[in-house]
């Protein structure tokens, strides 16, 4: 069930792109930002209010990494694998990430702290290895680093 | 269009300006491989097998979409080509579960044809395979994504042509598969189960699941026959293994149906091989039935029938024809029943359905029959559709409609239930069942009132015009909107849409002509279109979609107690003397009972026997309680009948007869179209084609009927029947022929009336509003209107035979609007007693926001929860016709 405090928040949304001619991609986004995912029952509710069949729905928001399907946790850490960061030993920081956490990429924590994605690159090859916890930038890692790293966010 | 040269592979071709170099190739005989590509649907050049080598270009192009040039040189099989081709078919084949040996299409799968035709047997490529799971999600498709090559042409005809889009691609890169909405089962979404994502399926993604394991592709003996089930007429192709039907396709360039077709025409054949066919004829003794010798039954039918013929005359007895029936059968009954027996009692379904539309047209216009044709209802600029389910009655109509509204109509539904089509419709008149009349009073009144009538047709075409002006007068907006409870406003913006568009058409069925006022309603469709001048011309026209397979047919062939084949009347004397001559016997000059005055005939005496062919009256005669009974006091009955039917058990003798597959014939669609059928069965046991049986009886009563084939009935049938006059089975080709042909040289009409009406000129019958004889009160506060779903046929004796169909549609429903769901404390699925004045019945609730509050609706399908023990048994003055449409009913929970 959507409650009513988000059907509202969804309404004004769609509402604001009344007259844009293809607003799907950018109407996911907002509701996205609104619940934090995009839960089943809203993609059916979209596609009932905005007439767009659900299997197109479907296609756009499983074709898309942005868009989550299930709940996501309070922060989201991304793993650099690009180039650099993968010569540099990005594998080892993933292997210990997922030791700490317990989960594999594209897994959020069942107490829905974190959740944990690999990123191509994150333009700043000169941290490599790198990852990022929501805004923040961690360079130059150790696996032996990662684990304070992620205490600070759970004590938030 | 200008016309373009090129060469391809040497053979110069001259095609149409703008065609592609695929279709250019075929005009030549030059197939050129393809996946992705099917010539009825856009092409998504996403499998690139279709490359070719163009002179001048430095990479090879997509022929399926790339347009021809002037002076073109195409290569269609190089090296370089080939080597290209290979590789794709390498890639596919990587990712493929090459399990040719157990597929169900191998023999006919385009992956497989093309690796054969390349001599590709196996792939450099080897890595990881998808391995999604065989989904079983529904009784009719099965899907293995396993074996899909991503061409995308299910996604197509499931998105432009049944406009459904219920599959869509989703995931990405390698994990890519085509899918529903949220991976909903395909029972969840608003698929329709038409197949005909299946029937374009280029490899065993998609297969019948009650196909599997019944034979390999290249086993089946394929017949091309016509679908019994509804009046648009699609050509279907029978599958054949061991006499058995394995499935059902359809040829791509049916005049029709183009190949598609719904989900009765898909997978609704099961009957055919029931093990409850009747066998052999049986007679009833002491209340139960026993089987008899053809010559036992036969010999008891004649002296019985000569016995009550001889005590009480031939108007005692009376005959029910059947529109499953082909014409040739239609017309050896009627002959029979007049030549042999000496009455006009023949009627048949159709006075059930379209018989107002037959008064009222014929009127009207002087032809009762659907003016165009359903390929023009496409390239329509507006279509109005009032008092048909168009997508669950008439599927590939509908197909039209909404390929219409893609093309840029206006689409306007007049219909109280809010059916699919109001989902595509820009203006939905949603009035009070029964109000019709009124409704299109108030659209010419805006149109006259506009000045937007076509006073240029009005004068040189037509008749009786001031008469119509005077009473449309009364129909303000205002006034209209209080009867029909339709804003003014949308009658207005309907009026100036249907007489502004230039090329309008009128679509009806049943919410028309099933009212005691059904040829009023006829009638004042007639006038509108006569008013806006869109009769007579391509894309327009006023068009009564017809119920049955061979409705059409049954009435021109003169199943009916007023007229001859062809609409000639039996009171003609001239007409009649040459029926007379040609049949060798004097006829009676008076007309005959139609279908519910036989019934009501029987209460007071007047009909003491009767020979019904193929219809099954307790079910779908009105007033279900008074039929039967009136039926058990005949003292003799006859049926004639693929199944023991609620009917055939209350008769006397019960004759076993072919159905559809089992014979020869011809079948005549609802656009006047005659297309022959095929025989691509012998019929089980003892069971004989009716014409055959027909035949038999006839000898037997001392009337020689002697045809060899159904062909040769046809040759009498065009010497005695003007518009049937050119039709021969020589000349019903791949197409058929539309009637009026009058001539073996005449190519058959398109559309009917073009510079002048069939009766001269058309004339107006203006109507004033009559509200409907039984109107909902304290008692019984709702009204009851009837009808027909998807996925079953009329009394349901074809498709409730078919495991599949019963699976998914297993019983009758009461669909309730939520809001009286609320009103009378009812649930979903809960059982209720429907009462009327004429009976009650108890059946599963369904709460569904297509019937509008105050209004319930039931199917006539299913013998446990019969609405038709509910309907009234008033009749239109004109044409008899029940009132199916409108009868008072109340509700009550059980407990």
């Amino acid at each position: 069930m959507i409650s009513s405090g988000d059907r509202e928040k969804i309404d004004e949304v769609i509402e604001k792109y009344r007259d844009d001619p293809g607003p799907l991609i950018s109407i996911l986004q907002e509701v996205q930002n609104i619940i934090g995912y995009l839960p089943e029952e809203v993609l059916s509710y979209l596609s009932r209010k905005l007439k767009v069949p659900e299997s197109k729905i479907w296609g756009v928001v499983t074709f898309y990494s942005q868009f989550y399907l299930e709940p996501r946790g309070k922060n989201t850490i991304k793993v650099c694998l690009g180039t650099a960061c993968h010569v540099k030993g990005a594998g080892k920081i993933l292997d210990r990430l997922k030791e700490i956490l317990r989960i594999k990429e594209g897994e959020t924590t069942k107490d829905l702290n974190f959740s944990l994605e690999t990123v191509r690159c994150l333009g700043t090859c000169f941290l490599a290895p790198v990852i990022m916890v929501n805004k923040d930038y961690f360079g130059k890692l150790t696996p032996d680093r990662v684990e304070q790293i992620i205490n600070q966010y759970r004590k938030d | 269009m200008g016309k373009v040269n090129l060469y391809i592979d040497g053979k110069e071709v001259l095609a149409e300006e703008g065609t592609t170099i695929m279709e250019a190739a075929k005009q030549v005989g030059i197939e050129i491989p393809h996946l992705c590509y099917e010539e009825r649907l856009s092409p998504l050049s996403s499998c690139r097998l279709c490359v070719v080598e163009v002179e001048g270009m430095e990479k090879l192009v997509t022929s399926c979409s790339y347009p021809v040039r002037e002076g073109m040189k195409v290569k269609t099989d190089t090296e370089r080509v080939r080597k290209a081709r290979k590789l794709i078919l390498e890639l596919l084949i990587s990712n493929h579960p090459l399990d040719c040996m157990t597929c169900e299409k191998s023999g006919n799968c385009l992956l497989e044809k093309y690796a054969y035709e390349l001599g590709v047997s196996s792939s450099r490529f080897q890595g990881e395979k998808i391995n999604y799971p065989v989904l079983v999600d529904n009784p009719f498709i099965e899907r293995d994504n396993k074996k899909c090559i991503l061409c995308g042409r299910c996604v197509s005809v499931c998105s432009d042509v049944q406009q459904c889009d219920v599959l869509d691609f989703a995931q990405r890169g390698f994990d890519t598969l085509i899918t529903t909405g949220l991976n909903k089962p395909l029972t969840e979404t608003n698929c329709v189960f038409c197949g005909n994502c299946l029937s374009v399926c280029p490899v065993g993604a998609l297969v019948e699941r009650g196909r599997k394991g019944k034979g390999r592709e290249w086993e089946f003996k394929k017949v091309t026959t016509i679908c019994p089930y509804c009046g648009c007429g699609c050509q279907i192709t029978l599958h054949i293994k061991d006499g058995k039907v394995v499935k059902v396709t359809s040829p791509p360039d049916a005049p029709v149906n183009s190949g598609w077709l719904c989900t009765k025409g898909k997978f609704g054949f099961e009957f055919i091989n029931s093990s409850d066919r009747l066998t052999s004829p049986l007679i009833k003794e002491d209340g139960k039935f026993t089987k008899v010798s053809w010559e036992k039954a036969l010999n008891f039918i004649s002296t019985r029938l000569n016995e009550i013929k001889g005590k009480y005359g031939g108007d005692s007895i009376a005959g029910l024809s059947s529109a499953k029936c082909t014409n040739e059968e239609n017309y050896l009954f009627q002959k029979f029943m007049r030549a042999v027996i000496g009455t006009n009692n023949v009627d048949h379904c159709a006075r059930l359905c379209h018989s107002s539309t037959v008064a009222g047209l014929a009127r009207a216009f002087g032809s009762g029959a659907m003016t165009n044709s359903i390929g023009e209802l496409s390239k329509a600029n507006c279509i109005l559709v009032t008092g048909s389910n168009t997508s669950e009655t008439h599927p590939i109509v509908a197909l039209q409609i909404k390929a219409a509204v893609k093309n840029g109509a206006t689409l306007i539904v007049a219909d109280p239930r809010k059916i699919e089509l109001t989902g595509f419709a820009h203006i939905w008149l949603r009035h009070r069942p029964g109000t019709d009349v009124a409704l299109f009073n108030g659209l010419m009144w805006v149109i006259l009132n506009e000045g937007l009538e076509d006073r240029d047709f009005i004068e040189k075409r037509t008749e009786n015009f001031e008469s119509l002006q005077k009473i449309v007068e009364e129909y303000t907006p205002q006034k209209v909107e209080k009867i029909t409870g339709v804003p003014a406003q949308d009658i207005i913006k309907a009026a100036r849409a249907y007489a502004k568009s230039g090329k309008s058409s009128i679509v009806y069925a049943m919410g028309i002509t099933q009212h005691t006022t059904g040829t009023d309603n006829v009638l004042t469709l007639a006038n509108l279109a006569m008013l806006c001048g869109m009769v007579g011309k391509e894309s327009c026209g006023v068009n009564p979609l017809r119920g049955q397979n061979n409705v059409q047919g049954a009435c021109d062939m003169g199943a009916l107690p007023d007229v001859y084949p062809g609409y000639q009347s039996v009171s003609d004397e001239r007409v009649r003397e040459k029926f007379e001559r040609e049949w060798g016997t004097s006829l009676p000059s008076a007309p005959g009972l139609t279908v519910v005055e036989m019934i009501h005939a029987i209460e007071d005496g007047r009909i003491k026997a009767m020979y019904i062919m193929g219809e099954n009256s307790v079910l779908s005669d009105p007033n279900a309680t008074r039929t039967k009974a009136a039926l058990e006091k005949l003292e003799f009955l006859i049926v004639q009948d693929i199944f023991m039917s609620e009917t055939a058990d209350l008769a006397d003798v019960v004759l076993p007869a072919a159905c559809f597959a089992e014979k020869d014939g011809t079948f005549t669609n609802t656009e006047r179209r005659i297309q022959k059928l095929s025989k691509a069965l012998n019929p089980p046991g003892e069971a004989r084609a009716d014409w055959e049986i027909i035949c038999s009886i006839s000898e037997k009563m001392g009337y020689p009927m002697q045809y060899k084939h159904p062909a040769i009935i046809m040759e009498e049938i065009a010497s005695l029947t003007p518009i049937y006059a050119g039709v021969s089975y020589s000349r019903l080709g791949k197409n058929g022929l539309q009637w009026p042909c009058t001539s073996s040289s005449h190519p058959g009409t398109l559309y009917l009336h073009k510079d002048k009406f069939t009766r001269g000129k058309g004339r107006f019958y203006p109507a004033l509003y009559k509200p409907p004889e039984e109107l909902p009160d304290e008692e019984y506060p709702f009204i009851l209107s009837t009808g027909r779903v998807l996925f079953h046929f009329h009394t349901g004796t074809m498709t409730r035979k078919v495991k599949s169909i019963s699976q998914i549609y297993p019983e009758g429903l009461v669909e309730i609007n939520p809001d009286d769901a609320g009103l009378l404390n009812v649930s979903q699925g809960e059982i209720v007693r429907v009462r009327s004045r004429r009976g009650e019945v108890k059946v599963k609730v369904k709460i569904d926001e297509k019937s509008p509050p105050g209004v319930v609706f039931m199917t006539f399908h299913f013998a446990e929860s019969l609405a038709n023990i509910l309907t009234i048994d008033a009749l239109d003055p004109v044409a008899k016709i029940p009132e199916y449409k409108v009868c008072a009913v109340k509700i009550e929970k059980l407990q």
